[in-house]
């Protein structure tokens, strides 16, 4: 009888570790895969993929299945932050889209005090995001970054056009920074040189190489985290940062989960619909390297851990 | 293991005859070394060259067939560990298993309801692609009953699964003409399933959760005994354990040229699963990672339309990516005051557009620009849509079309207004929706209004 020998891949590069929190907040910490996702006969997984849950800064206007899954706390980001914990967030990942000129054009000193409050209601650590409007993003983060100071906290997103801002920032507060690019692994890792150009270590550097949701450019997102795993394994290091994907933010504003009616039968009943939407996205993503899942839904969040934990499991 | 030209000529004729329309026969073995012609145009090769170059030039994952002619699956054939290397060519079928213990009026109208299940999306349909028969009375009668019954309602590929060769050769006898994949061959009665496969002439599953070693030597028994049409179960069916498993399977069959184990996957993510969404969930991984044949549990529109699209992703050819052609594409029957928009030929972008202005019933222009096939966010951050380009497209495509010069953007890239009203003149340019399901309303209170 043939005997199988199980094939390896002999990979000479190995994933960053990125610890956020410490300092009295609790530490998580992301990367450090020597081989691809959860192939542990491979190789080493020390770190298994965190969950952070949105927490938006002003209330959303989100399907109503995610607003009933939260109730009434979407409208206080303290009272939401601390059920997402309880909900078991390893990480908050706290949305300033209050600074936004279309919503309440927040000033950085309002989302600071936001910022504060979080930070002393939860010890999780958090990412923070700002509105994702270039000169707000720059004003309410620079700021979020000095009150954040010592808490380690990702803050994002770090793109071309603003990246010395944000990486100084990151300097200045020990802080890590969330490069995003458009689904294209060179700008991926020629922001990274960028970013480290600027000065701010690679261990501080969280890559977000863009999430397309499932049915919108989900193919594109998976196969370019294929490909910079692929490259970060086979030994190039500008590439070999952990990766955080947005899924709950890309999947729940897609029709299949915003619209209730006036959608085909075959769609489905559409809570169900919308639930497997992001969760579907999250599975397939972990499956190519994502190390941070950003989710929405308390659901998701449960089967995304469960799975996890069957992952991870020897 | 694929052979080098070199190696292939070793086994040609070596009389530069040219009957296979190459100067040489060395020529010849370059070209079939990057398979790019068929070795039966060599007329005159010996016996014995063909039987070395046929098993050396076997695909490194057999494809199988399950059904016939007109309603069939086919699985394997996939050339590469991962989609951006090349592509994955040949979607896993999904299947829902059916119990022949269940109520006839239950399997009847599970099946008609599944059979008639059917989804668009960017313009295909997508659908299951048949049932598996599950003999868990333990009984002939009722497995052939049961077949008969989903036979009555459909005729899509079927999987037959017991492990009793009586109540299989029952079952085959009813339904051997549309063949099924015969579910499962193991280390006990695997002689006379692989009877049945070769008097049926119908595929066949090997089962072996003992080991990949264990897994081969069945395999190899298997095809000694004349089979080779073969799908593998090596027993995993949690998430951790499968994939390790299909990702050593495909290795072993692409890296290694292990011919024993280079035969599609079958898996069963209802029998890891400990929820419904698990079990979508575990599809979901296997669809991404290796399976050739998924067998589910659970039927609902809610749970088939998402799988069925990550399949659709995952399968989509990434050298090919989905474009429409640069032009002016009317919805609704447009007339020349009707509004007129822009946006990437990304074919996605497109098709959220058109669905959402002919669901809003308003009639509307859509110029498509030439983006390469980049979404609008993406192609603007490319700087293949930028004002230039835009400007250049409205002119090409829109002038004879619409009598006004009022243009809607897509909001995400409403920085490109004022470039826009330079390139531009006289023009309006209206920011649209960041979403294109916005656009409805937004037709409703800023055109109109």
């Amino acid at each position: 009888m043939p005997v199988v020998e199980v094939p390896l891949e002999k990979w000479t590069g190995k994933i960053r570790e990125v610890t956020l929190g410490g300092n009295g907040r609790k530490r998580v910490v992301v990367g450090g895969e020597a081989t691809l996702p959860f192939l542990h006969f491979e190789g080493s997984i020390p770190n298994r993929p965190a969950i952070a849950i949105e927490v938006d800064d002003c209330q959303p206007a989100w399907s109503p299945h995610l607003t009933a899954a939260w109730g009434d706390v979407v409208a206080d980001p303290v009272g939401w932050a601390k059920k997402a914990v309880e909900y078991g967030a390893d990480i908050i990942a706290l949305y300033l889209k209050s600074a936004d000129p279309d919503e309440q054009n927040s000033s950085a000193a309002e989302t600071t005090k936001v910022v504060d409050k979080v930070l002393s209601a939860v010890d999780v650590p958090l990412i923070i995001y700002g509105p994702g409007v270039a000169e707000k993003d720059n004003e309410v983060l620079v700021a979020a970054a000095d009150a954040a100071r010592g808490q380690r906290v990702a803050l994002g997103n770090c793109e071309e056009k603003n990246h010395r801002t944000i990486a100084a920032a990151c300097i200045a507060s020990n802080h890590i920074a969330i490069a995003r690019t458009p689904i294209d692994i060179n700008l991926a890792k020629q922001l990274n040189i960028l970013i480290s150009e600027v000065g701010l270590s690679p261990n501080s550097i969280l890559m977000d190489p863009t999430t397309g949701a499932l049915g919108y450019g989900i193919e594109y997102s998976y196969s370019i985290m294929d490909r910079i795993r692929l490259a970060a394994l086979s030994g190039d290091a500008m590439v070999a940062m952990p990766m955080i994907c947005t899924v709950g933010e890309e999947s729940w504003r897609q029709k299949e989960a915003m619209v209730t009616s006036g959608v085909p039968d075959s769609w489905g009943e559409h809570e169900q619909r919308s639930l497997l939407w992001e969760e579907i996205t999250a599975v397939a993503l972990i499956n190519s390297g994502a190390d941070i899942l950003v989710l929405r839904h308390p659901k998701t969040v449960e089967l995304a851990k469960a799975t996890i934990d069957k992952l991870m499991a020897r | 293991m694929a052979l080098s030209g070199i190696q292939i000529y070793k086994f040609l004729p070596k009389t530069n005859c040219k009957k296979c329309g190459f100067p040489t026969c060395l020529a010849f073995a370059m070209k079939l070394a990057s398979r790019e012609v068929e070795l039966s145009l060599c007329p005159d090769i010996s016996e014995e060259g063909k039987a070395a170059l046929e098993t050396a030039s076997r695909p490194p994952i057999r494809l199988v067939t399950i059904g016939s002619d007109s309603k069939k699956v086919e699985v394997g054939n996939e050339v590469v560990m991962f989609r951006h290397e090349k592509t994955f060519f040949h979607q896993p079928g999904l299947v829902l298993r059916i119990s022949d213990t269940e109520p006839q009026e239950v399997v009847t109208s599970r099946v008609s309801e599944v059979a008639a299940y059917s989804v668009e999306r960017v313009g295909l349909q997508l659908s299951l692609d048949g049932f598996a028969i599950q003999n868990k009375s333990k009984e002939a009668a009722s497995f052939v009953s049961c077949i008969e019954t989903v036979r009555a309602k459909t005729d899509l590929p079927l999987v037959l699964i017991s492990d009793d060769p009586g109540a299989m050769g029952a079952g085959l006898d009813k339904t051997a003409k549309s063949k099924p994949l015969i579910y499962a061959a193991t280390s006990d009665n695997w002689d006379k399933m692989a009877e049945l496969s070769k008097q049926y002439q119908c595929p066949l599953a090997v089962y072996e959760p003992q080991g990949l070693t264990e897994l081969a030597g069945l395999v190899e028994q298997v095809n000694k005994a004349g089979v080779e049409d073969i799908v593998l179960d090596p027993g995993a069916r949690g998430f951790v354990d499968s994939l390790s498993l299909f990702t050593q399977l495909r290795r072993l069959a692409l890296r290694k040229s292990f011919s024993l184990l280079g035969y599609p996957l079958i898996s069963f993510p209802g029998e890891g699963a400990e929820t419904l969404a698990e079990e979508a969930t575990l599809c979901a991984q296997h669809i991404a990672k290796y399976s050739g044949i998924i067998v589910l549990d659970h039927f609902s529109p809610a749970m088939a339309y998402p799988l069925l699209t990550l399949r659709l992703n995952i399968y989509t050819d990434p050298q090919k990516p989905m474009r429409l052609e640069a032009g002016i594409y009317p919805i609704n029957e447009p007339k020349a005051d009707s509004p007129l928009m822009v946006s990437t030929n990304f074919s996605l972008t497109y098709f959220s557009i058109s669905g959402e202005v002919e669901s809003s019933r308003w009639p509307g222009w859509l110029v498509i620009c030439d983006t390469e096939g980049l979404s609008v966010l993406t192609a603007w951050s490319a700087g293949k849509f930028d004002a230039e380009r835009i400007a250049k497209a409205v002119k090409q495509f829109a002038a004879d079309k619409v009598s006004h010069q009022r243009l809607i953007i897509p909001g995400r890239v409403s920085v490109l207004r004022g470039e826009l009203e330079e390139e531009l003149p006289g023009w309006e340019i209206m920011v649209g929706p960041p979403e294109a399901m916005g656009i409805g309303p937004y037709l409703k209170q800023r055109w109109a209004g």
